[in-house]
C-alpha cells in the first residue's frame, strides 16, 4: 500500500506529509494481531461448530433457523464494518499532518460542505435499510421457530430447583409417567414440547445444539419447543445465575433412535426389583435406614420424599449431580461422602460411611439401571 | 424600597481587572486551609478532582476484582476462588463498574470541565455538589467494607428476585448493595440538577445553545437521562430491601408479587444506564476529533440531535433484557426494533467524525490514538449489539459470554478508551503539566492490544455453549485454551493501567509545562491559566462563535469580557436560557462544613436502615438538623449579600 | 472601581423608573447591562429574580421531575401488579373513602395559602409572606395529622400482599414528601420572623410554594388509583 498516498496525493491535490509509520500501521495491524491471534484460537480448539454445547452445531431445526441467521447477521455486520473502517482508515491515512500550532481551517464553517452533507446522509439511509433488512430476517426468523409443528409432541414437564433439573415425561395415562433428573431423552425426529417452572428462583433452560433459552420464573409457567434431527448426547446448562452452584447446573438431551428411546422409556417406567445380591440388598437397606429419604425418592421402596433428584434409575444416566461428575462408582462414593467438596453450597448434606457400607450402597445404586 | 446599602463601598472588576481584583479574586474563591477548609471546600475544581480520583480508585479496585475472575476462570475447574468468593468478586465487579465508576467519572469530568467550559466561575449550587460527593463516597466506601467483611453482595449487580429476596439471600448482603444504590443515586440525581441548572444558567453572555460545545450538550443529555431513569431503580431497591427488612410482597409470586416487576424497573433504569455511560463518551470523542484535526466539526445540528435521539430512544429498549422470559412476543418484536433503530443516530455521529478527520489535518497525539480506537472498539460492540437485538439470535447467547464481549467492547470501546484520551487531553488543564507522549503510547498501545487479546475470545465462548457468572467450566471443546487467551489479555490490561498511573504520577511533577492551551483547543477552558486559578477566569468572556478560541473575537466596539462584578464576594452572572443575555448577579454560598456534616447524618440514616426501620425515623433527626444549619444564613453573608443587592 | 464611585459617577440603574406590578415581570437584565469599551457592565442588573428566571426554580423543577417519575413508576407497577390477578384488592375492602377524600379537600385548599404566600414574596411584602406562611405551616401540620389518621383506614398492611405493599408504598412516598414539604416551609416560616433577609429569601417562598402545589396535585393520582380504581375497576 505504499503507493496509495500518492496516489490520493494525486487525485485530491492535496499536500501530504509523512505521517509515522508506525503510527499509520500500528492500529490495523495491531487489531489484526490481537484478532488473528485470538480467532485462530477457535479453529484450534476442536469446538465452535463441533461440540455438544454448541450453538453453530445445530442438530433440529430451532437451532438451525438460529444458526441461519447468525450467518446472514455475521456476514451482513463483518462487511459493514469492513467497509466503515476502510474508510475510517483511509481518513486517517491521507490526511495531512498538523500540530497544535496549525492555524484551524475555520472556512469549514463558511463552506457549504454538501459533498460532506450528501455522503453522510446516504450513508444514513443506507444504514437504516440494512437495518431494516435485519429487522425483517429477525421477524422472518420468528416466525420459522413459531411453525415447528407439535403435533403428536412429547410432553415434558422441567421443574427447575437450585441445582438441579426434575423431569416428568407426560402422559395421558399416569402409570406411564416417567420421573427423572437432570437427562432428557427424546426420540429423533419428534417434536417435544417442554413446559417450565421454576421452584426457587430464576432458572434458564439452554440446550445450544437445539434451540434458544427459555426462562424458568417462580409462580410463572412457560413454554419451549425442540426437534432433534439427528441422534447423540448435546448437553445443556442452566443460563441464569440461581444462586452458588450455578456453575453444575448442567443436563444432557441424549437424542436417539425411536426404537432405543422406546426400550429406554420402557425401562424408565419399570419399578427396580428388590435385589437378590447381599451386596446390593445391604446397600439397600443402608439407603432405606439413613437420611437418604428424606430427600430422595426410589421406586418399590418406602423413600419417597421429593426434595432431591429422582434416584429410581440413577444407574442409568451419563452423569451425576447434574453434569458435575461422570457416573461411576469412585465418583457416587465421592460425591456422597462430601457433596460440599464438589459443590460448595449445595443442599445435600455429608454422609461419611464406613468403606464397606459405602460400596455396597454404591454397588447398589448403580444397579438401579 | 431598595435593600441595598449605598454607602458601603464594593469592588468590582474592571476589563482587565486590576492586579488587586484579581487578588481579591483568588482570595475569594478560594478553598480555606486547614482540616476544616477541607470539610468545608466548595470550588468546583477541588470537588471535581476529588471525585475524579475516587471514581478512578473504584475503576482500579473494579479490575483487580475483574483479574481476580480471569485467573480463576484461566483454567476448568480451576480451585483459586471458590463459588460463594467468585459471586462476591463478579457482583462486586459490575457493580462498582456501573454504579460507582462508569456514571461517577463522567460527572466528576463535568463538574470539573462544564463550568469552564461555559464560561462560569463556579457550578450551580456548590454545597450540594459537595454533598453529593461524600455521598458517593460514603456510599462505595460501605459498600466496600460489607466485601472486605466477606458479606459482600453475591447476587449479581443486576439482583434478580426471588434469588436476591429474603428466602433465598438471607443475611445482609444484598441489603449492602440495595443501600448502595440509594447513596449512589441521589448523588447522581443530585449531580444532574446541579449539571443542568450550571447548563441552563451560568453560561457566559453570548453563549446561545446554538453554541454550546458538544461535550456540555452531551452532559446536559446525559444529566436528562439520568432524572428520569435513576427513580426506576430507587423504586426497585427501596421495594427490594422493604421486601427483605419489613416483609412487603413486590416480589414474592405466592403473594401477588411478581419476580418479573423486578426486571422490568431494573431495566428500565438499566438500559439507559448504559447510554449514560456512552454519550459522555461521545462528548469526549466530539471535543477531541475536531481539536486533532484542527477544524470544527462537520453538522453540529445534526451532531446535537443525535444526541437527543439516542437518549430517547434509550427508554425504549429495556425489555430486550427480558426476551428469554415469557413476556408476550409481540412486545418482543417492538423492542427488536427500537433496539436496531438506536443505531441510527449514533450512525450519524461516526459519518460526522469521519467527514470531520477526512477533511481536517490531523495531530496523532495521544488523545486522538484512544479516540481512534474508540471506532474500532465501539464498532465492533455495536454490531454484536445488532445481533442481539435479534430476538431468536439473542435466545442463543443471551446470559452466556457473547454478552460479556458485547457488553465489554460497548463500554470500553464507548466510554473508557474515550475517558483516557480525556485525561490525555485535559491533564494538563488540571495539573500544568502534559502527560508523557511515549509512556503514553505504551499505555496506549498495551490497552488496545490487551483489551481485544482478553474479549474478542468471549464472542467465541460465548456461541461455543459458555454461560455467564459460571466460578468453573468442565474441560471441553476448547473452553479451556479461549478462557486463557482472555486471561492474558486481561493481565496485558492490567499492564497497561499501570502504566497509565504512572504516567499520572510523574507528569505531575516532571511533566512538560503545558501553558493555557498545549493543544490549540477551541473552547473556553483553554482561554484561562493551567491549573486556572480559584476563580477561573479574571473575566468571564463574552462568546461570539462556537469555537471562541478559533474565531470569537468580538468585532469592533463589542464588549470581550463582562465587568461589574464584585471580586470580594462569591458573585456570578445568571443569564437566559436560550440566548445566554445577562440576568441578573446572585451571590453563590461560601465555604461551609454543613454539607459534610449533612452526608454523614444521612449515610447513618442509610447504614441504620438496613438493620431496623427505625433508623428512618430516628435518622431523620440529625439530617434534619444538618441540612437546617446547611440552609439557615449566616448575619455577615446576609450582611455581605444585602451590600450587594439590586432588586428586580 | 467601587460601587459607590459609580453611583457617583451617574451609571446606576434609573431609580426613577417606576418599579414593575409584578416582580417576576421585571425586564429581563439584558436591558439593564451596558457596554463600556471591551467591558460588558453588568452592575445595574438586579442581584435577585423570580421564577424561571432564577436557578432554584430550576433545581426545584428537576425535583419534580425526579419525584414525578417515581410516583408514575409506582402507579405503574399498581396496574402492573392488578393485572396478574382477577380480584383486587384480593382480600380486604379498598380504602375507607371518607378520610382520603376530606384529606384531598384539604389539600387543595391549602394551595389557596402558599399561592398568596408567593405572591406576597414577588411585592417583597415581608409582612404578607409571614402570614401567608404562618398559615401555610398550621395548613401542613393539619394536613399530616390528618394523614396518620388515613394510614389507619387504608384496610390493609404493607405485608398482607402484594396490594398492602404497594399502596403503602404510595402512600409513604407522598407521606414522605408531605413531611419534608412541611419542614421546609416551618424553617422558612421561622426565618421571615427571625432574619436575617436577603432578597433570595422570597424567591424561596415562591419555590416553596411550587413545590407544595406539587405535592398536592401529584396526591391528586394517587388518590384516584388508591381509593377509587379498586372501587371502578
Amino acid at each position: 500500500m505504499r503507493f496509495a498516498p500518492a496516489l490520493i496525493v494525486r487525485r485530491f491535490g492535496l499536500p501530504h506529509r509523512r505521517i509515522p509509520a508506525m503510527t499509520r500501521a500500528g492500529l490495523p495491524a495491531a487489531a489484526g494481531l490481537s484478532w488473528v491471534a485470538s480467532a485462530t484460537a477457535a479453529p484450534a480448539s476442536a469446538g465452535l461448530g463441533h461440540g455438544w454445547q454448541d450453538a453453530l452445531n445445530s442438530a433440529g431445526p430451532q437451532a438451525a433457523h438460529i444458526q441461519d441467521l447468525w450467518r446472514l447477521m455475521l456476514w451482513m455486520c463483518s462487511i459493514v464494518f469492513a467497509l466503515v473502517l476502510a474508510a475510517f482508515l483511509l481518513a486517517l491515512w491521507r490526511a495531512p499532518r498538523s500540530r497544535p500550532d496549525t492555524a484551524p481551517d475555520l472556512e469549514a464553517k463558511q463552506r457549504p460542505e454538501a459533498g460532506i452533507r450528501r455522503t453522510v446522509v446516504t450513508a444514513t439511509v443506507v444504514s437504516a435499510a440494512l437495518l431494516f433488512v435485519l429487522i425483517v430476517a429477525s421477524v422472518w426468523t420468528d416466525r420459522a421457530l413459531a411453525r415447528m409443528s407439535t403435533s403428536d409432541a412429547l410432553h415434558i414437564d422441567v421443574t427447575a430447583h437450585q441445582w438441579w433439573w426434575e423431569l416428568t415425561y407426560d402422559d395421558p395415562d399416569p402409570s406411564r409417567q416417567i420421573t427423572t433428573a437432570n437427562e432428557i431423552h427424546v426420540p429423533v425426529g419428534r417434536p417435544v414440547l417442554v413446559t417450565l417452572h421454576a421452584d426457587d428462583v430464576i432458572h434458564s433452560f439452554w440446550v445450544p445444539n437445539l434451540a434458544g433459552k427459555k426462562d424458568l420464573i417462580p409462580g410463572r409457567t412457560s413454554q419451549m419447543q425442540f426437534r432433534a434431527d439427528r441422534a447423540g448426547v448435546f448437553r445443556g446448562q442452566c443460563a441464569e445465575f440461581c444462586g452458588v452452584q450455578h456453575a453444575w447446573m448442567a443436563f444432557d438431551v441424549d437424542a436417539m433412535p425411536p426404537a432405543d428411546y422406546e426400550a429406554w422409556a420402557a425401562a424408565q417406567r419399570q419399578t427396580p426389583p428388590a435385589p437378590s445380591d447381599p451386596l446390593l440388598a445391604r446397600g439397600r437397606q443402608l439407603f432405606l435406614s439413613s437420611t437418604c429419604v428424606m430427600c430422595h425418592n426410589v421406586a418399590g421402596t418406602t423413600a419417597s420424599a421429593r426434595k432431591g433428584p429422582d434416584l429410581s434409575h440413577v444407574g442409568s444416566r451419563r452423569t451425576l449431580a447434574a453434569g458435575a461428575l461422570p457416573n461411576d462408582a469412585g465418583s457416587l462414593a465421592a460425591w456422597i461422602r462430601d457433596p460440599q467438596k464438589i459443590k460448595p453450597g449445595n443442599n445435600m448434606p455429608a454422609h461419611d460411611f464406613a468403606p464397606d457400607d459405602m460400596k455396597a450402597l454404591v454397588a447398589w445404586l448403580e444397579s438401579l439401571k | 424600597m431598595t435593600l441595598r446599602d449605598a454607602a458601603a463601598p464594593v469592588d468590582v472588576n474592571d476589563v482587565p481587572p486590576s492586579p488587586d481584583q484579581v487578588r481579591s479574586l483568588v482570595r475569594t474563591w478560594s478553598d480555606p486551609p486547614g482540616w476544616l477548609g477541607w470539610i468545608s471546600a466548595l470550588n468546583h475544581k477541588t470537588i471535581g478532582k476529588r471525585f475524579l480520583c475516587t471514581a478512578f480508585g473504584f475503576f482500579i479496585l473494579g479490575g483487580l476484582l475483574a483479574a481476580a475472575m480471569r485467573l480463576q476462570l484461566a483454567r476448568p475447574r480451576n480451585h483459586l476462588v471458590g463459588p460463594d468468593l467468585y459471586d462476591q468478586l463478579f457482583t462486586m465487579h459490575g457493580t462498582t463498574m456501573m454504579f460507582l465508576f462508569a456514571v461517577p467519572v463522567m460527572q466528576a469530568v463535568s463538574i470539573y470541565l462544564v463550568p469552564l467550559m461555559v464560561g462560569s466561575r463556579t457550578i450551580a449550587f456548590p454545597r450540594m455538589n459537595a454533598f453529593a460527593y461524600w455521598i458517593y463516597l460514603f456510599g462505595g466506601a460501605m459498600l466496600y467494607v460489607a466485601f472486605a467483611l466477606d458479606i459482600g453482595p453475591d447476587a449479581g449487580w443486576f439482583a434478580y428476585v426471588p434469588l436476591s429476596g429474603p428466602d433465598y439471600s438471607p443475611g445482609k448482603r444484598v441489603d449492602f448493595w440495595a443501600q448502595m444504590i440509594t447513596f449512589t443515586e441521589l448523588s447522581g440525581l443530585l449531580e444532574a440538577i446541579i449539571l443542568i441548572v450550571t447548563v441552563f444558567k451560568l453560561r457566559a453572555p453570548g453563549m446561545t445553545l446554538n453554541r454550546v460545545p458538544l461535550f456540555t450538550w452531551s452532559m446536559l443529555v446525559t444529566a436528562f437521562m439520568v432524572i428520569f431513569a435513576m427513580p426506576s431503580v430507587m423504586l426497585a431497591s427501596t421495594a427490594l430491601i422493604t421486601d427483605r427488612l419489613v416483609g412487603t410482597h413486590f416480589y414474592n409470586p405466592a403473594e401477588g408479587g411478581d419476580a418479573l416487576l423486578w426486571q422490568h424497573l431494573f431495566w428500565f433504569f438499566g438500559h439507559p444506564e448504559v447510554y449514560m455511560i456512552f454519550i459522555p463518551g461521545l462528548g469526549f470523542v466530539s471535543t477531541i476529533v475536531p481539536t486533532f484535526s484542527r477544524r470544527p466539526i462537520h453538522g453540529y445540528p445534526a451532531m446535537v440531535i443525535a444526541l437527543i435521539a439516542t437518549a430517547f430512544l434509550a427508554f425504549g429498549l429495556w425489555v430486550h433484557h427480558m426476551f428469554a422470559t415469557n413476556v408476550p412476543e409481540l412486545g418482543k418484536g417492538f423492542f427488536t426494533a427500537v433496539s436496531m433503530m438506536i443505531a441510527i443516530p449514533t450512525a450519524v455521529q461516526i459519518w460526522c467524525w469521519i467527514a470531520t478527520l477526512w477533511t481536517g489535518r490531523l495531530n496523532f497525539r495521544t488523545p486522538l490514538l484512544f479516540v481512534l480506537a474508540f471506532f474500532f472498539i465501539l464498532l465492533m460492540g455495536g454490531m454484536t449489539g445488532l445481533m442481539l437485538a435479534a430476538v431468536p439470535l439473542d435466545l442463543q447467547v443471551h446470559d452466556t459470554y457473547f454478552v460479556v464481549a458485547h457488553l465489554h467492547y460497548v463500554l470500553f470501546g464507548g466510554a473508557v478508551f474515550p475517558l483516557f484520551g480525556a485525561v490525555y487531553y485535559w491533564f494538563p488543564k488540571y495539573t500544568g503539566r502534559l502527560m508523557s507522549e511515549k509512556l503514553g503510547r505504551w499505555n496506549f498501545w498495551l490497552m488496545f492490544i490487551g483489551f481485544n487479546v482478553a474479549f474478542f475470545p468471549m464472542h467465541l465462548l460465548g456461541l461455543a455453549g459458555m454461560p455467564r457468572r459460571v466460578y468453573t467450566y468442565p474441560d471441553m471443546q476448547g473452553w479451556g485454551r479461549l478462557n486463557a487467551i482472555s486471561t492474558a489479555g486481561a493481565l496485558l490490561l492490567v499492564v497497561s493501567v499501570a502504566l497509565f498511573l504512572v504516567n499520572v504520577w510523574r507528569s505531575r511533577r516532571h511533566g512538560e509545562v503545558a501553558g493555557n492551551n498545549p493543544w490549540g483547543g477551541a473552547t473556553l477552558e483553554w482561554a484561562t491559566t493551567s491549573p486556572p486559578p480559584a476563580h477561573n477566569f479574571d473575566a468571564i468572556p463574552v462568546v461570539y462563535s462556537r469555537d471562541p478560541l478559533w474565531d470569537g473575537a468580538p468585532r469592533e466596539g463589542q464588549p470581550s469580557h463582562v465587568g461589574g462584578l464584585a471580586v470580594g464576594q462569591r458573585e456570578v452572572l445568571v443569564t437566559t436560557l436560550l440566548d445566554a443575555e445577562p440576568d441578573h448577579r446572585p451571590v453563590m454560598p461560601n465555604p461551609s462544613p454543613w454539607p459534610f456534616l449533612g452526608a454523614i447524618a444521612t449515610t447513618i440514616l442509610f447504614i441504620g436502615s438496613i438493620f431496623t426501620p427505625w433508623a428512618v425515623v430516628w435518622g431523620m433527626v440529625p439530617v434534619a438538623i444538618t441540612l437546617t444549619a446547611w440552609f439557615w444564613p449566616r448575619k455577615r453573608d446576609a450582611a455581605a449579600h444585602l451590600a450587594l443587592e439590586q432588586q428586580p | 472601581m467601587t460601587r459607590a464611585e459609580l453611583t457617583a459617577s451617574g451609571l446606576q440603574a434609573d431609580a426613577s423608573r417606576q418599579a414593575p406590578s409584578s416582580r417576576a415581570e421585571a425586564p429581563p437584565g439584558a436591558t439593564l447591562a451596558a457596554v463600556r469599551g471591551a467591558a460588558l457592565d453588568v452592575r445595574a442588573l438586579p442581584s435577585f429574580a423570580f421564577g424561571a428566571r432564577s436557578m432554584m426554580w430550576w433545581a426545584t423543577l428537576g425535583l419534580m421531575l425526579i419525584e414525578g417519575t417515581v410516583f408514575a413508576l409506582t402507579l405503574a407497577t399498581y396496574f402492573y401488579l392488578r393485572s396478574h390477578v382477577q380480584v383486587w384488592p384480593p382480600q380486604e375492602p379498598p380504602p375507607d373513602l371518607a378520610v382520603g377524600t376530606g384529606l384531598t379537600l384539604l389539600l387543595l385548599v391549602s394551595v389557596w395559602p402558599a399561592m398568596r404566600a408567593k405572591a406576597a414574596a414577588e411585592r417583597l411584602d415581608t409582612g404578607g409572606v409571614r402570614l401567608w406562611l404562618t398559615i401555610s405551616t398550621a395548613f401542613s401540620i393539619l394536613v399530616l395529622v390528618v394523614r396518620a389518621f388515613e394510614f389507619g383506614h387504608l384496610n390493609c398492611r404493607w405485608d398482607s400482599d402484594a396490594y398492602g405493599s404497594v399502596v403503602w408504598m404510595l402512600m409513604g412516598m407522598h407521606t414522605f414528601h408531605l413531611l419534608t414539604d412541611a419542614y421546609d416551609t416551618l424553617v422558612l416560616n421561622v426565618l421571615f420572623f427571625t432574619g436575617p433577609l436577603e432578597g433570595r429569601r422570597y424567591g424561596d417562598v415562591g419555590e416553596n410554594a411550587m413545590y407544595w402545589y406539587f405535592v398536592v396535585f401529584s396526591w391528586l393520582p394517587i388518590y384516584a388509583v388508591v381509593y377509587w380504581a379498586p372501587r371502578l375497576g
